[in-house]
């Protein structure tokens, strides 16, 4: 049976799920929006450090009251503190960082997701263009892409697609894909699903995805 | 020594119709906002702008938007300022989007004396159309032309006569770059020190890259203030 949840409970399922994508040690970077949610679920179990791209390797908890520092903030904007052991840096050194295979994860929110890896994720024709930030540069320097976002729009169409229908982030880029009804790696073979959310079978995740989806050998079914 | 200017007036007042200029910041963090408060008394206009973002609708480089002063604007993030899509829409105003990375890297080889580069960012997108795209290693990368400036102006928490800058956590951002690729950089630091005392170990951008130096009192102020 499909599931129906609420925004904020599937924005929460699919930010729990990608958490499990970062690995104990590594360094990260969390895209902004849906993204940064994930920094809510780290396990206490893993040393992560995350990047952001405006400066800071080590980003902490968003401050108190009291701890409130204009001088320090994310991607996003937003005030946060630094850990022990962060350090700062110039934009150039950041994108070094980035573009030069440091990063071992980056996790970005998408807008359409293609077969062979393309993504679109920065701007719609027709509507005000706010600009590409970090995304163009993050998808080709993490040693590993997942995209995070809702399996299908507004409409219920397909985000998971043959060909990516808007101008591209970047081509061939992603690495896996997780949304709230499935996680989707792709291979050189194409799309494969590798689980399906709670309520979802993997017929339903096929019925519902444009691009073609082949099982993957050890496919598991409402695994989160 | 260099300049160390009394008043902001002075600081800008070789800047011209249509000159190139650069900001820092990234937002509203680390931008240079009495620079900019005096560029908008100036009444300075054609500028191309090159900056990360335009500032919001009442501070930073969205002073100089709303007041018609801007030409040309390149950065990679435009989406606080509505009066920015108003003088798109209307086509008042020319953007050029470059992927972060790239407008970093754009502005660190201009100062650094290198005319051109290679990034994989933007290839097979919109940003590579119309550019150069070569293969090394079996992987596509776009080629990408330096920037330089008339003038840069940039912000440090401290600066000393020599023009010796540190700066702030995360107020760093674009400021070491955009000192080096301006022909005339103009520094505005909160604490104006005496030669020596900055450890030379400590200097993030050493004086040759910057002309001038004035002392200012910043607002800062938050564009998401977010506590826990």
């Amino acid at each position: 049976m499909a599931v129906e949840l609420d925004k904020k409970a599937v924005r929460e399922k699919i930010a729990k799920r990608a958490e499990k994508e970062i690995q104990d040690g590594s360094y990260v970077n969390l895209g902004i929006g849906m993204p940064t949610l994930i920094a809510n679920h780290i396990s206490d179990n893993k040393e992560v450090v995350l990047q952001s791209e405006n400066g800071l390797l080590g980003i902490g908890e968003y401050p108190t009251e009291a701890e409130l520092d204009p001088d320090l903030i994310n991607a996003g904007k937003e005030t946060v503190t630094a850990i022990k052991g962060s350090s700062y840096f110039d934009s150039a050194e950041s994108f070094a960082m980035i573009r030069g295979g440091h990063i071992d994860i980056a996790i970005l929110g998408g807008m359409e997701v293609a077969e062979n890896g393309d993504l679109a994720n920065w701007m719609i024709p027709g509507k005000m263009i706010k600009g590409m930030g970090g995304a163009m540069d993050l998808v080709h320097g993490a040693k590993k892409t997942v995209v995070i976002m809702e399996h299908v729009n507004k409409a219920g169409e397909s985000k998971v697609l043959t060909e990516c229908t808007l101008p591209l982030t970047g081509k061939g880029v992603v690495n896996r894909l997780i949304t709230d009804r499935a996680v989707i790696d792709v291979t050189e073979t194409g799309l494969v699903l590798i689980e399906t959310a709670e309520g979802w079978s993997a017929e339903e995740v096929k019925a519902c995805t444009e691009a073609t989806l082949t099982i993957h050998e050890s496919f598991k079914e409402e695994a989160f | 020594m260099k300049a160390i200017y009394q008043n902001f007036e002075e600081a800008v007042k070789g800047v011209q119709d249509g000159a190139v200029i650069m900001v820092g910041g990234f937002g509203l963090v680390g931008i240079p906002e009495n620079l900019i408060l005096a560029l908008e008394q100036s009444g300075v206009k054609d500028l191309t702008v090159i900056s990360n973002n335009c500032g919001v609708d009442d501070w930073g480089l969205g002073r100089l938007l709303k007041n018609k002063q801007i030409k040309k604007m390149v950065g990679s993030y435009v989406g606080e300022n509505k009066e920015f899509e108003r003088q798109v829409l209307a086509g008042e105003l020319e953007v050029e989007l470059t992927p972060q990375g790239t407008l970093a890297e754009k502005i660190r080889a201009g100062g650094a004396g290198i005319p051109a580069f290679f990034t994989p960012a933007g290839v097979g997108t919109p940003i590579a159309e119309g550019k150069e795209v070569r293969t090394f290693n079996g992987k596509e990368y776009v080629l990408e032309e330096a920037l330089t400036a008339d003038f840069s102006f940039i912000r440090a928490l401290k600066g000393d006569r020599a023009g010796n800058l540190i700066y702030n956590k995360t107020a760093r951002n674009f400021n070491p770059m955009i000192a080096a690729a301006g022909r005339i950089t103009v520094a505005e630091v909160e604490e104006v020190v005496e030669i020596g005392d900055i450890d030379p170990d400590t200097v993030h951008t050493p004086g040759i890259y910057v002309q001038g130096v004035i002392q200012g009192k910043q607002e800062k102020r938050i564009e998401r203030v977010t506590t826990r």
